[in-house]
């Protein structure tokens, strides 16, 4: 079998591994995925009518303050769900069968690239069902076209790829799930810090710069173009270049810590 | 067949200032079994995860070559021929253990015909064709350990380690075990064994490596490590009080016991030793009834060998027992 093909053909049963446990137990999947969805409605029902007043356009109201947010909490979802990755292969790296695939003739990523895979999908699904709770509250996208929606489903993609690296950098390089959860912390926490909620030159002035180019803002701005109209200027290549520099920073940090000698 | 399953010469590694094995030696011949007996912390873990890839060698290691592979320059080609069950269970505990058994059968790139027919034939040979469809994690020890063994099978492995397989096991689950691993070398397998019960190498093993302090202490069959350290002794038992009397007069160095009218020699239980003993009593005309040799047993050799303090040597229990 090529290299190639045994790589391809470890890592689908690796994925599938991560399948039935995803399945099996779900709550981790769905405890994560309350996050963004509390989030949405906190924001939109209890804060938007003063949160919207300091929208661009101004006093437009609840409406206009779903469609700001709802590009932040889809990637916000991302960011969620990939603690779940980050807490799954802390607990993987601790348990004895790591140790026996280790000591198999398998390709040596695909126990990774399975669980990459596996938290990819668990992304997109997430995304989907917080998209639709956005959209039963009324969120409408304006006129984007098939192409538009093609690209914003690619861009939500990519960044799950990338931030799934870290996520399982960060898990391997943890001692347990919990060390796991908390490192992880920040990949939620940072929409925080964003264009996600409110419009960055309401920010104060020396921390713009800090908003403005951290890997959540370029993503958002460029979704919300693509979602809404507006303009998307550089942020499109930020967000992929952003992309591309995490996916391999994580991709190199987590396939080395695979290689080192377990402890 | 003659050849080799493993042969690492030097075989070294130090965590910091901690050295674990200070260079040992091993060959183990195909369709054998051999055991690593030893304390805790005497390096036998180590050693299986070196010689099972797991990790690396310690920088000044010899060559080590597993199933006729080098370790160093083809660790694939290892992994491919050897299969490991290591002290922690290696099953993922959060599937069943038939879903555990065919992704073993997919790992080893098995068709999913072959897949299933494997996994039920190991499943029913290891009796858990009840359990099979329970999660891994709610399995007794000894079930779990089944199911460890049964998926290292998956792959038809040539060579097995078997990292204390008996570790915390019930009596009837480590006969059990014991079992298990006698079947697997009838079909030819080779098995390298670690364990710290003295009574189990001298079970199941050819050949017996004492490991102590990251170094072979001493290496041989059970009767051949046996006969290593002094402690052994013969026992002549007599009827007759005064055949007793001639016989305590005619052999130097016996201590007696007079009720039992037993006597007891110092021997290694050699032929030429014997000799020697059967002659001067015939010389002197003396039957006794009873002729015994008393090797000392693994736990004799084990504890001089690795040193354990405060323990009695065999002639310290000899002479409590001859008073």
């Amino acid at each position: 079998m090529s290299a190639v093909s045994l790589a391809v053909r470890d890592s689908a049963t690796m994925l599938r591994r991560n399948l039935l446990h995803a399945r099996r137990y779900p709550s981790l999947t769905l405890n994560l995925l309350l996050t963004p969805v509390m989030l949405l409605l906190l924001f939109v029902y209890i804060f938007g009518n003063t949160m919207s007043a300091g929208l661009a356009g101004g006093g437009s109201g609840r409406s206009a303050y779903i469609a700001y947010i709802v590009p932040g909490i889809l990637l916000m979802t991302i960011g969620s769900t990939v603690i779940g990755a980050a807490v799954s292969v802390a607990t993987d790296m601790s348990e004895g069968i790591i140790a026996r695939f280790r000591t198999m003739a398998i390709h040596r990523g695909s126990v990774l690239i399975g669980h990459v895979v596996g938290s990819v999908l668990q992304s997109v699904a997430s995304v989907v069902l917080v998209g639709a709770v956005a959209v039963a509250i009324g969120f409408r996208s304006t006129d984007a076209t098939a192409l538009e929606w093609l690209a914003a489903f690619g861009l939500l993609t990519l960044f799950a790829l990338a931030l799934t690296w870290i996520a399982v950098g960060m898990g391997m390089a943890s001692p347990n799930a919990e060390a796991a959860s908390n490192s992880a912390m920040p990949l939620i926490l940072l929409p925080l810090i964003s264009s996600a909620f409110t419009p960055i030159d309401a920010m104060p002035g020396w921390f713009q710069p800090i908003a403005e180019y951290q890997p959540f803002t370029p993503a958002i701005e460029t979704l919300r173009g693509l979602l809404l109209g507006t303009e998307i200027g550089h942020n499109g290549w930020l967000a992929v270049a952003w992309c591309l520099v995490l996916a391999a920073l994580g991709y190199r940090w987590s396939t080395a810590s695979f290689r080192r000698d377990p402890k | 067949m003659t050849g080799l399953a493993i042969a690492a010469h030097g075989l070294r590694k130090a965590y910091g200032d901690k050295t674990v094995l200070d260079g040992i030696d091993l060959s183990v011949p195909e369709g054998t079994v051999f055991s690593l007996l030893g304390p805790n912390g005497a390096g036998k873990t180590t050693t299986v995860n070196i010689l099972s890839t797991l990790i690396s060698p310690g920088p000044g290691s010899g060559e080590i070559r597993v199933g006729g592979h080098d370790l160093a320059a083809d660790p694939q080609a290892v992994r491919a021929a050897i299969g490991v069950t290591g002290q922690f269970s290696a099953v993922d505990g959060l599937i069943t253990g038939e879903e555990n058994m065919l992704l073993m059968a997919d790992l080893h790139h098995l068709s999913r015909r072959d897949g299933r027919r494997v996994t039920a034939e190991l499943l029913e040979r290891f009796d858990l064709v009840e359990a099979a469809g329970k999660p891994a994690s709610t399995y007794s020890g000894g079930m779990r350990r089944r199911l460890d063994i049964a998926m290292t099978l998956v792959g038809s492995p040539r060579i097995i380690f078997l990292d204390e397989p008996t570790t915390g096991l019930d009596p009837r689950a480590r006969h059990n075990m014991w079992q298990i691993i006698r079947e697997l070398v009838t079909d030819g397998i080779t098995v390298l064994l670690t364990t710290q019960y003295l009574e189990e190498a001298d079970e199941l093993a050819d050949r017996i490596a004492v490991l102590s302090n990251g170094r072979i202490a001493a290496e041989g069959s059970a009767d051949e490590l046996k006969r290593i350290v002094p402690g052994g002794h013969v026992r002549l038992r007599f009827t007759d009080p005064a055949v007793y009397q001639a016989a305590a007069t005619a052999l130097r160095d016996v201590t007696r016991a007079d009720e039992a009218l037993a006597l007891q020699l110092p021997s290694d239980g050699s032929q030429r030793e014997l000799r020697a003993i059967l002659d001067r009593l015939d010389d002197a005309g003396i039957e006794a009834d009873e002729l015994t040799v008393h090797t000392p047993d693994l736990d004799d050799v084990f504890f001089a060998l690795t040193g354990k303090p405060g323990v009695p040597t065999q002639t310290d229990k000899s002479k409590e027992t001859a008073r």
